[in-house]
């Protein structure tokens, strides 16, 4: 498939459908953007299990964090890649040894590995790249919106809330627009 | 996985305005609060620490403002956007965000006046130092590019009118000089050209002008393109090194292609106060629904003018792109196809007095100093916003004695042809 850009259903469906996520990478560090991905899809319901090896046996926001996927004992949804592009692969070998397996890998912004996306492929794994899932949740919410930026969205539906200043991702929306500039110099830091 | 792109008037009309979640108001409500409850002690502390999305303070954002934000940003085509009071607070905001004392800034020197006087005085007294470059001379930007360069610095369609940068030749620069490209879009705006498809990493807007269009709000806005690696640079600490206002958080890092426009808000804005009301925000949105029909008659209008006014007796001279002749006029046709604005300058054989009598005989046009206007407007800038300068350097600033600058309205264009006939009469 292509992953230079993902259709809004594609990813409102993963989110939607998921419910246990692994974020290999997470980090207890209040100031890390793991931290902020990490609180922020705790907030909207996700269980939420961190895994880094250096910070292994703390809690973080009240979840135990582990050193491996491997040690995890619940069935895991989605793991979620906040490493650097080159342990994607090895990220991915790892949790297709997890039974069961999880459905969706999905690297964070800025992470891919087109070898770790073609393995999960083959092995009927969805796979996301250079994705924020705090960002895409936030989009396809609306929520995001109230720091102006384009959720590239447009809806003529009342949206559905979830309590104060939260917003339900079961929105209807139409695309809006694609920022084809930001798209194209992801594209082009890629290639160099 | 083919889903739709709406197109720029859908666009001018839906992007960022829903119906509102807990009423269904249709038009986008007016929040006319300072502050916003929290739901928790921890939800408090989500928002101030940036790990969530919401309103806290009306100076950091408002539901109403963010509409505007979004829509504004989905018209240019950038990752996000920020308004605030006004065009100037828009570019102190971009450059509080870039700029270390000692810095320069590389900028046109055909812009707004009031842009140059930003520039050459308040800036100053920063130790932000600016480089003046010449837009029909594109190798003098090149020139001004020093180890301390922090941007470059142009209008698309530059005020008063006559003037359309080369704008993809500038981006070169830019590119080569590792500095964002920063264009002023308020002559021109979305609807005529789109500074980001042409390599403008940042778009500042006065909203004063086209955009609301009705000459009843103040207002300026910021586009971040989401296409500067300000990561790789390393010269912005803003963006590239940990923030101590927020714990040490690294803007692009956290934010990525919307760094620029979140340094703005949580590191400019918060701490610089010029922001918008959303009062105004909502007369802007207003304005922005009818964006591309204004603009287009704005401009259909102002073509009919200049042409008109070029074949009048006591004309010495019209500076307009669109018009075929015009020195300009190729670069208007490649960046503003359907149209080369509505503001432009002529010259009366007259000289100083002619140019007092017709703006004092005019009965439709307004003379003030605003442009985009629904309302055709007339200034004599010799007599009015120049008044101080030398001869010398209103000849130099494009503000001679002879000069007339005009905003054509969307009135019917032989009413506007009428006054102008009229005045110059006698
Ligand atoms: C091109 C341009 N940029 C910026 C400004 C400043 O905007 P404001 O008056 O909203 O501060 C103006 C105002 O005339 C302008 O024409």
């Amino acid at each position: 498939m292509d992953h230079n850009s993902y259709s809004d259903s594609y990813i409102r469906g993963i989110l939607n459908t998921v419910k246990t996520i692994a974020m290999v990478g997470a980090s207890e560090k209040e100031n890390r953007p793991s931290y902020f991905a990490f609180k922020y899809l705790l907030e909207r319901g996700y269980k939420m299990i961190p895994v880094n090896p250096g910070q292994a046996g703390h809690t973080m926001l009240g979840q135990r964090i582990y050193a491996r996927l491997a040690d995890i004992a619940e069935p895991v949804d989605m793991v979620d890649i906040f490493r650097a592009s080159k342990y994607a692969l090895p990220i991915v070998q790892e949790a297709l040894t997890l039974k069961p397996r999880p459905q969706v890998i999905w690297m964070q912004l800025g992470v891919r590995s087109n070898e770790a996306a073609a393995l999960a492929e083959a092995n009927g794994l969805k796979v996301v790249m250079n994705r924020c899932p705090k960002i895409e949740y936030g989009r396809l919410s609306s929520e995001i919106a109230w720091l102006g930026v384009n959720t590239r969205t447009l809806s003529s539906k009342r949206a559905p809330i979830g309590g104060v200043q939260r917003m339900s991702l079961n929105r209807t929306s139409a695309p809006g627009g694609v920022t084809a500039a930001a798209d194209r110099v992801q594209r082009e830091e890629r290639d160099r | 996985m083919t889903e739709r792109i709406p197109g720029f008037s859908t666009l001018a009309i839906h992007a960022g305005a829903q119906p509102d979640p807990t009423t269904g108001a249709r038009a986008t409500p007016i929040y006319q609060t300072t502050s916003f409850v929290f739901e928790s002690v921890d939800h408090a502390a989500s928002l101030f620490g940036l790990q969530t999305f919401g309103n806290i303070y009306t100076r950091i954002g408002n539901p109403t403002n963010a509409v505007l934000e979004e829509r504004i940003a989905a018209l240019e085509g950038g990752t996000a956007g920020l308004v605030v009071a006004t065009g100037h607070a828009a570019q102190v905001i971009v450059f509080h965000c870039l700029m270390q004392p000692g810095d320069e800034l590389v900028a046109s020197k055909k812009l707004y006046g009031g842009s140059i006087n930003q520039f050459n005085h308040a800036f100053k007294n920063f130790n932000w130092n600016v480089v003046w470059a010449d837009p029909e001379d594109i190798s003098s930007f090149e020139r001004a590019i020093s180890p301390k360069t922090k941007a470059i610095f142009t209008e698309s369609i530059a005020n008063p009118g006559g003037v359309i940068t080369d704008m993809e030749a500038v981006a070169q620069i830019a590119r080569r000089a590792g500095v964002p490209y920063i264009v002023d879009n308020t002559l021109a705006t979305p609807y005529l050209c789109k500074p980001i498809d042409h390599g403008a990493d940042i778009v500042v807007h006065s909203l004063t002008k086209f955009l609301g269009g009705h000459g009843n709000s103040m207002g300026g806005a910021i586009v971040d393109a989401g296409t500067f690696n300000w990561s790789r640079e390393k010269r912005y600490p803003m963006l590239s090194e940990p923030r101590p206002e927020y714990h040490g958080v690294v803007m692009h890092e956290t934010f990525g292609n919307f760094g620029f426009a979140m340094a703005c808000r949580m590191l400019a804005l918060r701490d610089i106060g010029a922001a918008l009301s959303p009062f105004n925000a909502f007369l802007i949105l207003t304005g922005i629904e009818t964006l591309p029909l204004r603009m287009q008659k704005h401009c259909d209008n102002a073509l009919a003018v200049a042409q008109w006014i070029a074949q009048h007796p006591k004309i010495a001279w019209v500076s307009y792109p669109g018009l075929p002749g015009d020195r300009y006029h190729s670069l208007a046709k490649k960046y503003c196809p359907n149209g080369a604005g509505a503001v432009f300058t002529f010259g009366l054989k007259g000289g100083y007095e002619a140019g007092v009598k017709l703006v004092s005989n005019v009965q439709l046009f307004s003379h003030l100093a605003n442009i985009g206007d629904t309302r055709s407007l007339i200034i004599h800038p010799a007599s009015t916003t120049h008044r101080q300068l030398t001869d010398a350097q209103k000849i130099q600033a494009g503000a001679g004695p002879d000069v007339v600058r005009l905003s054509i309205g969307i009135e019917d264009k032989d009413d506007i042809i009428a006054d102008l006939e009229q005045a110059l009469a006698d």
